[in-house]
């Protein structure tokens, strides 16, 4: 399977939008492992890299859940390839610059994806759609107990598994929520909830990660320790710190719709008019706007079905994805309207939001 | 100046000052105005503090002093990594490191986890295969040396034994293990 394939493939992350994640977009757990008796990636030779990355690629084309996967080395993938990868969260920025031995195994519908040689030798990550934390982790539970059958892990009976950075010692767990908190930005609570998740042992991060702002409103939390706890000890304690997140965030919308209606209204409805009529559109703006109508969607502003093309448009309205839709290179003005030209398109049927809803008597 | 506190990011005269409480412990950080600028830290909405804190407890001597870091001049016998790389690059040589820096790893494990031991899963089914593997080759170096010094009863009993361990390293899933379902991994 090649990566373009990829694309037209329906993937967890742009084809299951449902209800039931209106606040929590999708849920990420990964793995980091390593094996014994090798130096991890960042302090490898070149030949015990490639040795390592092929060991791990011949592994995992043979596990079952990994069967029909695109499976290559990122040499071999064109620079927007990656770009894409990126933008699907299967792919880290880091192993996308990677300048030597470095590998990729995604399954099918995009819920597995295996980095090879990045931080560490593997780096197994799945991600589904919506709050699934004990799904994902179930999941991701029988891929490593497979891999394990041909793999000898770097495993030590008091520090866990072995990392290259001892801040994932133990159990190499990173556990993270993709959550969309629209009303504790506006309404300037999110510094609070910042420190509180912090204070928690959790970690509040933008969209991409360390370093990445939050555009669209869309942070990640996660786990910050993984030694010292089973697995599931550390996803229940990130289950309940996400859980009430969900609920101060409905509690802001809440708010919102009793102080101030209009204002949230006037909001959302320039973000459909926009999203109707641009003709020139940048990606952290078209998150934005997204992010309102999403916002709107949950409030029942629009119909649900627009929930699908909402999320789908996260991604896709990302700069790799354009590029790719487009065929040819664009610089970024070029990108901008084309951009605007796609999002009209598909916003042109989606009907006027409804906020008779929401008036009072 | 009154502090001598060195910025944990670029070894300038620390200003800024940052205690937080998470999981119960404290953590600091010290930071000159340029880079808790640069870090956001001084923007209330800035949320790198964490990632922050975690990075400075990666810094040996700020948690130990130099008691806790081990000679500079001991480098990993399996990979050639020294403490110096380490306070370099953060990351480890190899699995063995933690073995070879140990009393360097330690201090930073209680500030930086939950706890020191570890909780979770468990990869049997690899260190099953792995003590087979070294107990086949305890036993062929033992078959040999049997044969060597004429020990031949000796050698009789280890070479069923070795058969046995053979069988047992080549079958994937053993006999004894009932096969577990996937959520149930053992506990330690």
């Amino acid at each position: 399977m090649k990566v373009s394939a990829l694309l037209s493939t329906p993937s967890e992350l742009t084809d299951t939008a449902s209800s039931k994640c209106a606040v929590v977009l999708m849920t990420r757990i990964r793995l980091a492992r390593n094996l014994a008796g090798r130096p991890f990636p960042g302090w490898c030779r070149e030949a015990q890299r490639e040795e390592v990355l092929t060991r791990c690629r011949e592994a995992l084309a043979a596990s079952s859940p990994m069967k029909r996967s695109v499976n290559s080395s990122v040499g071999e993938l064109s620079e927007l390839e990656r770009q894409i990868l990126v933008e699907r969260h299967l792919i880290s920025r880091e192993l996308a610059g990677a300048k030597h031995a470095a590998g990729l195994v995604i399954n099918r519908d995009q819920t597995v994806s295996v980095m090879i040689n990045e931080e560490d030798h593997l780096r197994i990550q799945v991600l589904r759609a919506g709050f699934q934390l004990k799904k994902a982790w179930s999941q991701i539970d029988g891929l490593d107990t497979e891999l394990e059958e041909r793999l000898d892990y770097a495993f030590d009976p008091a520090l866990g598994y072995l990392t290259a950075c001892p801040t994932n010692l133990g159990t190499g767990m990173r556990a993270s929520a993709m959550m969309h908190l629209p009303a504790l930005v506006i309404s300037s609570q999110m510094e609070k909830v910042v420190r509180a998740v912090n204070q928690l042992g959790m970690v509040v991060r933008g969209l991409f990660g360390e370093g990445s702002d939050a555009s669209g409103s869309i942070f990640q939390i996660s786990n910050q320790t993984t030694l010292g706890e089973s697995e599931e000890a550390i996803l229940k304690r990130l289950g309940s710190v996400l859980q009430s997140i969900v609920e101060h965030e409905l509690n802001a919308r809440e708010k919102l719709l009793e102080a101030d209606s209009s204002k949230l209204f006037d909001k959302i409805g320039r973000a459909y008019g926009i999203l109707q009529n641009c003709h020139q559109l940048s990606s952290s703006e078209a998150m934005n706007l997204l992010s309102l109508l999403r916002l709107g969607i949950d409030l029942g502003l629009f119909p649900e079905p627009t929930r699908a093309l909402t999320d789908r448009l996260f991604i896709e309205a990302q700069p790799g994805h354009i590029l790719a839709a487009a065929k040819h290179d664009l610089d970024p003005a070029h990108r901008d309207s084309l951009r605007a030209e796609r999002i009209r398109q598909e916003f042109a049927n989606v009907a006027r939001p409804d906020f008779s809803l929401h008036q009072k008597p | 100046m009154a502090s001598s506190l060195k910025c944990d990011l670029c070894g300038k005269p620390a200003t800024v000052h940052l205690t937080q409480i998470v999981n119960g412990k404290m953590h600091k950080v010290d930071l000159c105005e340029a880079c808790a600028q640069a870090k956001g830290v001084t923007d209330p909405g800035g949320f790198s503090l964490a990632d922050l804190l975690l990075k400075a407890s990666l810094n040996p001597e700020a948690l130990g002093g130099e008691s806790a870091s081990p000679a500079v001049g001991v480098a990993c016998p399996a990979c050639g990594f020294t403490p110096a790389d380490f306070k370099k690059q953060g990351r480890f040589g190899c699995p063995q490191c933690y073995q070879t820096f140990a009393g360097m790893v330690a201090p930073m494990l209680e500030n930086m986890h939950k706890g020191v031991r570890h909780a979770g899963k468990v990869p049997e089914k690899a260190l099953r295969r792995r003590s087979l593997a070294e107990r086949v080759a305890e036993l062929e170096a033992g078959l040999a040396a049997a044969i060597k010094t004429e020990r031949y009863e000796d050698a009789a009993r280890l070479r069923d034994e070795l058969a046995q361990a053979r069988r047992e390293a080549a079958s994937p899933t053993p006999e004894a293990a009932p096969a577990p379902s996937q959520t149930a991994a053992p506990r330690r």
